[in-house]
């Protein structure tokens, strides 16, 4: 039990709607009866799941570790060899792999401090304010949902090519470009490029329903008392929300920081649309330039070794915070249904 | 220390006006206890002191300010919530501090002042636990050092007992009264408990769907309750009430069973005709040999209360209770006489329900039933 | 109800204003562009645009490789969909039991969740590589039995495959905290009533799963729709011979390859209104935890 937990259970009013941590449970329900025969079978059939789900990786992992003749022996060679190194060091060092895991750091840092920054604020607007606009303002953030960037891709990426083209666009529609432009001489073109740079990663993807949710969801926990306790002591709204809020709220930051991580690392089709600089590449979208087909061979032999250590590197990363984080992780994932 | 002046403050949730009009001044030092079920209006009349609800007409008045439209924060009152409103995630410490801190008073002398706090109200070995490891009481005791520190012009309790377990409850209420004697802050106490506000109150607020029905003295308020719902809500167990009318030409109150109550001629004249409740309390009676007391009822059980016994009654179809620190036995359907003091009868109009007085002298002697 | 307000609604409008700019910005505006452009023929480098009505609609729809797309599409989503749910399912069902080893179980379950697509995409490309993977033990048994490259067959199989392993783990975790949310008393009252282990999870813990079911498989048509394209443009890149052209990718092809914007524009709405669909299906239809009102 963490620190967090234990005062939040004499605070929180409805303790169903706590951030819980659905897989954490106190029993075992095959243990009601002893069946050696059903245990045994319960072991081969989740250890075949593992197999599955696992030797995939293997497999990566082990290429990785042969050489450009041993990947490409036939048939495979389903051992390790002594490359692993080298392989990693040729896809770090010659592939710039490098810079990119830093761009993708960057990115991932920022994107999770700006959908957690974002979140809170807006779920503490929309919850500790009596105003009219409350609804609306929840159900536009909840549409976004089903807007994806898949689905809105081509109209997406010319916003990021000039981040104030919508109110350009307004600015012309309604007049008001023109009637500065007669009134002061002064041409209205606004510009803004995020194209090949942090910007253009990071603030298109801080926008987030599923973390405004969560803590809206957490916000309606908070007992009236505290909020009333807050104004008898004096504290504003802000300082109620950095004072009392943002700590309890710990649990919730973990678990979102831990989703939005991953989420954000493994970004592919975004970085790929507005990143040409190689300056500004992330390890996701390096991983596609290393496959080795014709174009990237010249018909030569594919070089998998390479490509396999490229793998492991992006995939590292999100995989030890998912199993260091596993808790969090899972409570992120349940509670905001994805 | 400041005096609480309330004038003519009404509350309405759009249509729903829940508190129609209330007047109350609450002087310097006092411990005011407002009283009433739930749903009469009188957490709302508390928020409304502190700042935690508008107030929609009327006004509310602190040491001579008008705090209408005052923030909470600017009007100097502490309070106790009911679920103490404790923050989960500081100290006993910090808890207590974090008003001085919103304040910006300097940490060695915010310290200084939060032990001396905890100290008065022993709490000092828990400054450092989280208010989740302790137990309602020590909670209890860390929401009073909270209001304690501020040195507010007012204390406010949000009914701060109703989640303690009974025994509890006794004990957190004399420390509360004990802490109220040595510092001697004006306080207004809301409850639901009539126990409690006995032995707090200095005066009483007795609140009935959203107007006051009586302020006194918790005696006065016993002794002689304004309203028929005062006077059935105070005291425990309840009052009795039999219906009857005032006879102008007898000077004589008849009761449903014929029994009568002689009156002096000229309270008769004065309420002539009028339907009245009496109201009898079941400590102001003694059982008697049927026929020998002053009413006759039909015995139905007997509860025990340890130091006297309750008897239930059936006077016509009336329940009536008689408490007895003698204790006979009877058997259901058992005739018993009912001696009553009639200078502790109460008399209210059966329409309006307030008291209709009619001095001790007035009342001169009841006739049974023939 | 809530009654503890703060009253400075200037501060409300100032802490909702951020994510309102962006959204505005980044989503509302993109989408208005996106039917906009589905209406109006759109000169891929600016200039001139008029109004097309329905006419892109009217060119995709009769356009005999937007169907094939579609129908890959629907191939792969069901392909996949059962395949990790099925996987997920039989694993959470024999996890739940909670024996020896259930914590490493667990874990080995879901950490597939935070590989990347594109890593998940080269990884099985590799694998089904005809030459170089495992698959070169078959193909020298049996001499052209596997070829992804040119068999469109394969390359879609092969998909599917990678879209199901990586899918495995969300629905797993899903699963699992469906079943633990199974009052014990229950299953002890199936014990009781003499009900085997197994029995129990057919009678009892399946039934009981079904909301969490139909919530798992929503989201996983709906992901399998628009979640596809790293997978798809690592391994295959829409082909060989368009075999594995999915509808996102398809979006992607035409849009900044081909530079068709009305037509991509097109396709995008089209996509969207089966989005908007499915999500108000699994909102409306389907019991939830979570009461957004």
């Amino acid at each position: 039990m963490t620190q967090a937990d234990l005062p939040l259970a004499s605070a929180v009013r409805d303790p169903e709607a706590r951030i819980t941590n659905p897989l954490r449970r106190r029993r075992a329900p095959g243990m009601v009866e002893n069946t050696p025969v059903l245990n045994i079978l319960t072991h081969l059939i989740l250890l075949t799941g593992m197999i599955i789900l696992l030797f995939p990786m293997y497999l990566v992992f082990n290429a990785a570790t042969l050489s450009l003749q041993e990947v490409n022996a036939q048939p495979a060679r389903l051992l390790p060899g002594d490359q692993f190194w080298n392989n990693i060091k040729e896809a770090w060092v010659t592939r710039d792999f490098g810079q990119k895991f830093l761009n993708s750091l960057i990115v991932a840092v920022g994107v999770v401090t700006g959908k957690i920054f974002i979140a809170c604020i807006t779920a503490f607007g929309l919850v500790f304010f009596d105003h009219r606009l409350r609804m609306p303002i929840f159900w536009a953030v909840f549409i976004t949902l089903m807007l994806p960037l898949e689905v809105r891709i081509v109209p997406t990426y010319a916003v990021a090519a000039n981040a104030l083209q919508p109110f350009q666009t307004i600015l012309d529609w309604t007049g008001i470009s023109w009637f500065i432009q007669t009134v002061s001489g002064i041409e209205v073109a606004l510009e803004w490029n995020m194209l090949n740079s942090y910007t253009g990663l990071i603030v298109p993807l801080v926008a987030t329903a599923t973390g405004t949710f969560l803590y809206r969801q957490f916000f309606l926990t908070i007992p009236d008392e505290l909020v009333e306790a807050a104004k008898m002591d004096c504290a504003g709204p802000l300082r109620f929300l950095a004072e009392i809020l943002v700590p309890l709220s710990r649990t919730n930051i973990a678990a979102l920081a831990t989703i939005m991580f991953v989420f954000s690392w493994n970004q592919y089709l975004w970085p790929l649309l507005i990143i040409t600089d190689p300056n500004y590449g992330v390890v996701a979208v390096e991983l596609g330039k290393l496959v080795p087909d014709t174009n990237t061979t010249g018909g030569a032999i594919p070089n998998w070794h390479i490509a396999m250590a490229g793998t492991l590197i992006v995939t590292v990363p999100p995989v030890i915070v998912v199993i260091f984080m596993q808790r969090w992780f899972v409570r992120g994932l349940i509670n905001t249904d994805k | 220390m400041a005096n609480i002046d309330i004038r003519q403050v009404r509350k309405s949730y759009g249509k729903d006006e829940v508190i129609h009009g209330v007047d109350l001044t609450v002087n310097i030092g006092e411990f005011v206890v407002i009283l009433g079920p739930s749903g009469c209006g009188k957490s709302t009349l508390l928020r409304m002191i502190a700042g935690l609800e508008d107030i929609s007409g009327g006004e509310i008045s602190i040491a001579g300010t008008v705090v209408n439209d005052l923030e909470p924060r600017q009007r100097g009152c502490a309070m106790v919530f009911q679920n103490y409103g404790l923050y989960p995630h500081m100290t006993v410490a910090e808890n207590i501090g974090y008003a001085l801190k919103v304040a910006g008073m300097k940490k060695p002398e915010r310290l200084e002042k939060v032990r001396a706090v905890a100290k008065s109200v022993g709490l000092e070995e828990f400054m450092d636990r989280k208010p989740g490891q302790l137990s309602g009481g020590q909670r209890q005791r860390v929401a009073m050092a909270r209001a304690i520190i501020r040195e507010p012009k007012v204390f406010l309790f949000d009914e701060p007992l109703s989640n303690l377990d009974a025994k509890l409850r006794v004990q957190m209420r004399h420390e509360i009264r004990r802490i109220h004697n040595r510092i001697k802050a004006t306080s207004v106490f809301v409850t639901h408990d009539q126990h409690e506000g006995m032995t707090l109150a200095d005066r009483m607020v007795i609140m009935n769907k959203g107007t006051i029905d009586q302020v006194g003295t918790p005696e006065e308020v016993y002794n002689r309750p304004a309203t028929v719902y005062v006077a059935g809500f105070i005291g425990s167990p309840a009052m009795n009430f039999l219906s009857g009318q005032i006879s102008a030409e007898q000077s004589v109150i008849l009761l449903a069973d014929d029994s009568r109550i002689e009156i002096a001629s000229d309270a008769a004249r004065r309420h002539a005709g009028a339907l009245v409740q009496l109201g009898l309390r079941p400590e102001d009676m003694t059982l008697c040999a049927p026929g020998a007391g002053h009413l006759t009822g039909s015995f139905d059980f007997y509860e025990e209360l340890g130091s006297s016994g309750l008897y239930h009654l059936m006077i016509e179809d009336v329940p009536f209770t008689v408490l007895s620190s003698i204790k006979p036995r009877f058997q259901h359907g058992d005739q018993v006489g009912v001696l009553a003091d009639l200078s502790k009868l109460h008399v209210f109009g059966a329409k309006d329900g307030v008291r209709i007085d009619m001095d001790e002298q007035v009342i001169r002697q009841m006739e049974p039933a023939e | 109800m809530r009654r503890a307000y703060f009253k400075n609604n200037w501060i409300a409008a100032l802490v909702v204003a951020p994510q309102l700019l962006i959204i505005f910005v980044f989503f509302y505006w993109p989408t208005s562009q996106a039917l906009y452009w589905a209406f109006t023929f759109e000169q891929p480098w600016g200039g001139g645009n008029e109004w097309a009505g329905f006419e892109n609609f009217r060119a995709i729809l009769t356009d005999g490789r937007y169907w094939d797309s579609i129908k890959i599409s629907i191939i792969y989503a069901a392909g996949a969909t059962v395949l990790s749910m099925g996987m997920a399912l039989i694993l959470a069902v024999f996890a739940d039991r909670q024996l020896r080893g259930y914590k490493y179980y667990r874990i080995g379950a879901i950490w597939p969740y935070a590989v990347a697509a594109p890593a998940v995409g080269l990884a099985f490309r590799f694998i089904f590589n005809s030459s170089a993977g495992i698959m070169s033990y078959v193909n020298a048994a049996f001499p052209g039995f596997w070829d992804p490259i040119l068999n469109g067959d394969h390359a879609l199989l092969m998909v599917i495959i990678a879209g199901a392993w990586k899918q495995v783990a969300y629905n797993f975790i899903f699963f699992l905290a469906g079943l633990q949310s199974i009052p014990r008393s229950l299953i002890e009252a199936g014990a009781m009533d003499g009900a085997t282990v197994l029995r129990r999870m057919r009678d009892i813990q399946l039934p009981l799963l079904a909301p969490t079911f139909f919530f798992v498989l929503v989201i996983n048509i709906t992901d399998s729709f628009t979640d596809s394209f790293g997978i798809v443009d690592t391994m295959t890149g829409g082909g060989p011979a368009r075999a594995t052209n999915l509808m996102v990718y398809k979006i992607y092809v035409d849009g900044f390859q081909g530079l068709d914007y009305s037509g991509a524009a097109a396709q995008s709405i089209i996509l969207m209104f089966l989005v908007i669909a499915l999500t108000v299906i699994q909102f409306r239809y389907i019991e939830r935890k979570v009461h957004y009102t």
